[in-house]
């Protein structure tokens, strides 16, 4: 049966979202500098390093040299090892936290989004609980709770970060749900689960990916507060808030040690956000 | 009409909506279906016409058991459809498909063309893996798609070849009767009669009935058997499609045929024109819902509504004045074919009519 001639393929349109990542110069400094300190913390133990913990008494405090790159602290380490270290502990805390921010926050968000009613009013007034109390103060009083350690710390700032996937899926799945292509799947019969599973996540992953790279940055910062205020990574293991804490005692003599943490804190959560933003524009599904 | 075979039935079928419940008070009701009872025979194509928000998608959707009736009931194959558990609900999907009116939103953007149209198949268990792809690639062809189409996503594609996956992905499952929606008005008016015939010649192969919800008439004139005009989520006249144009009966009916462009220079037609805007379905008019717009209404319209009330054969019109009212339908505004074109149109008719008997018998 020959009704209409088929039509010729469709011009095959390439991976529009990562062609225009590749062509947003921002996005791409952020993706160097993200790479940098990635590949920095995961390549810590082979990198020729000095032991983070191992103290030299006749360099204390000492400035650059071509034996510390980037100098000695209070009692002799090298600013260099603990700062690749202390790389190590800060990304660890922001991934992990956000993954567990995402995967308690998403299920229930997309619970409350898909079910309305009585459960979305349970789920919704706990997050607004949550909300309530910022950021930051909520990890602290978490971290207090349950014990200063770099786990806990990560345990808690990943609950603090949880209200907002929370109401970001519920937003996005209620969103979805007033598609005409989830009505075509009530027309095939879908249940529930595959209807989730194949047309409500894919469709609010990008915003979820978005928002996950974002909060990377503030977990970051949690973090490096968290273990300024010794809630966090427990002496002698490196920590950029820690480095910072002990730095500002001798910020006359050598203001070395609080300059490198402070920078590098700096220059990660700058790469973050601006591969969260360029993210943001290159996953638009206006434009997909 | 009861000796018909009667393949779906809608009984005093009607959808409110509540669109304010203040914490006092009466809550606010749109009637968008209020109190439809009609009967679809196997193998025909039933048109369903009126302007926007008469309430026709609103009564696809309650065929189609898309949402579930307030009132009344909806009869498929003398099964009450309307009250359903899950799993039945589930099952009645294979034989009653749905199209949807806006190829560029009812296609998951996140499933490739294959997947789309598999979906139904693999949902209900039919074949395995191999065979569904076969299947998939035989749908593609027959909506004039090839089988290499599968892997796309729908971004790829055009209007029309959007619309023609969802027709793919409707008829997956090989149902009896299929709803669409408006399924050509999203798309231009060249991609429209192509959409059109491919619904045409599917239906003659699967041997569907075709439920067609339009506010095209053109359209409806083409493609179907029977249409139902209705006005404010209730049905005003039913007829077939022929007697309809050539010689409406509702008041309505006839301004909405008087609307339809004439493709002929000069044309001239009487002025049946439609003042003012659809009443608020929160609040009808009294009587016949149709008396404040209508150029005929009498004293006893505003006051008392019109039943649907049989008017020649085969014939349902809800007007009080439907004797004695004699409406212009096309043909007379049109004038004679010329010979050419009426042979044309005789040839066509020819082929379609064998077209259709080569189907089992409807009666």
């Amino acid at each position: 049966m020959s009704l209409v001639t088929a039509d010729p393929l469709p011009q095959r349109r390439s991976n529009r979202a990562l062609s225009k990542l590749r062509a947003n110069p921002a996005a791409l400094l952020g993706l160097a500098l993200v790479s940098f300190f990635l590949a920095v913390a995961i390549l810590a133990p082979v990198l020729p390093l000095p032991g983070p913990a191992a103290t030299d008494w006749a360099a204390v405090r000492k400035p650059p040299s071509a034996a510390h790159w980037l100098g000695t602290d209070e009692i002799g380490r090298d600013l260099l090892a603990r700062m690749v270290w202390g790389a190590q502990a800060s990304l660890l805390a922001g991934v992990v936290s956000v993954s567990i921010a995402v995967l308690l926050g998403v299920p229930l968000g997309v619970a409350s989004g898909y079910l309305r009613g009585w459960t979305d009013a349970m789920i919704s007034r706990i997050t607004e609980a949550l909300m309530a109390a910022p950021f930051l103060i909520l990890a602290i009083a978490l971290a207090a709770f349950l014990g200063p350690s770099l786990t806990n710390a990560m345990i808690a700032i990943g609950l603090s970060a949880m209200p907002v996937f929370i109401r970001l899926s519920r937003a996005q799945t209620m969103s979805v749900m007033t598609e005409d292509y989830v009505e075509s799947a009530h027309a095939v019969g879908l249940g529930h689960a595959a209807l989730i599973w194949r047309y409500v996540l894919p469709n609010i992953a990008a915003p979820i990916l978005v928002q996950a790279t974002l909060t990377i940055a503030t977990a970051i910062i949690a973090e490096a507060s968290l273990s300024f205020l010794g809630l966090g990574q427990q002496p002698p293991a490196p920590s950029w808030g820690s480095m910072l804490n002990v730095a500002k005692t001798f910020l006359d003599q050598a203001p070395c040690m609080a300059m490198w943490p402070g920078l590098a804190i700096f220059l990660v959560v700058l790469g973050f956000n601006l591969l969260g933003d360029g993210l943001l524009d290159a996953l638009d599904p206006k434009e997909s | 009409m009861t000796t018909q075979d009667i393949i779906l039935e809608a009984a005093g079928v009607a959808r409110h909506f509540t669109t304010a419940r203040p914490l006092f008070g009466q809550p606010t009701v749109v009637r968008a279906v209020d109190g439809v009872s009609l009967k679809i025979r196997r193998g025909e194509t039933f048109a369903i016409v009126g302007e926007s928000g008469c309430g026709k998608s609103t009564l696809a959707r309650l065929l189609a058991r898309l949402i579930a009736p307030t009132d009344g009931s909806v009869h498929y194959e003398g099964r009450n459809i309307s009250a359903l558990s899950p799993r039945e609900e589930r099952a009645l999907r294979r034989d009653l498909q749905f199209i949807f009116q806006d190829p560029y939103a009812s296609l998951n953007p996140r499933m490739t063309v294959g997947a789309l149209i598999e979906e139904p198949l693999r949902t209900h268990g039919i074949g395995t893996a191999p065979e569904r792809r076969a299947k998939v690639a035989d749908l593609l062809r027959k909506v004039g798609l090839t089988p290499q189409h599968a892997d796309r996503y729908p971004h790829e594609f055009s209007g029309g070849q959007r619309q023609r996956i969802g027709i793919a992905r409707a008829l997956a499952t090989g149902p009896k009767v299929v709803v669409g929606d408006e399924p050509v008005s999203a798309l231009d008016v060249s991609i429209q009669a192509q959409v059109v015939n491919i619904l045409g010649d599917l239906k003659a192969e699967f041997g569907l009935t075709l439920i067609i919800i339009a506010h095209d008439l053109a359209v409806v004139r083409h493609m179907s058997d029977r249409v139902a005009v209705m006005y404010l989520g209730q049905i005003v006249e039913l007829a077939p499609a022929a007697d309809l144009f050539d010689r409406p009966m509702h008041p309505y009916a006839a301004a909405l045929i008087a609307a339809i462009p004439l493709p002929a220079v000069g044309a001239r037609r009487s002025a049946v024109r439609l003042e003012g805007d659809l009443p608020n379905p929160i609040a009808p008019p009294s009587g016949c819902r149709f008396h404040t717009r209508c150029p005929h209404a009498i004293a006893r319209c505003s006051t008392e509504a019109p039943q649907l009330t049989a008017a020649g054969p085969d014939r349902l019109v809800a007007c009080h004045r439907a004797g004695e009212l004699d409406l212009a339908g096309l043909s007379a505004m049109s004038g004679p074919r010329t010979p050419a074109a009426a042979r044309r149109f005789a040839l066509y008719r020819a082929a379609t009519d064998a077209a259709t008997r080569a189907r089992p018998p409807e009666e």
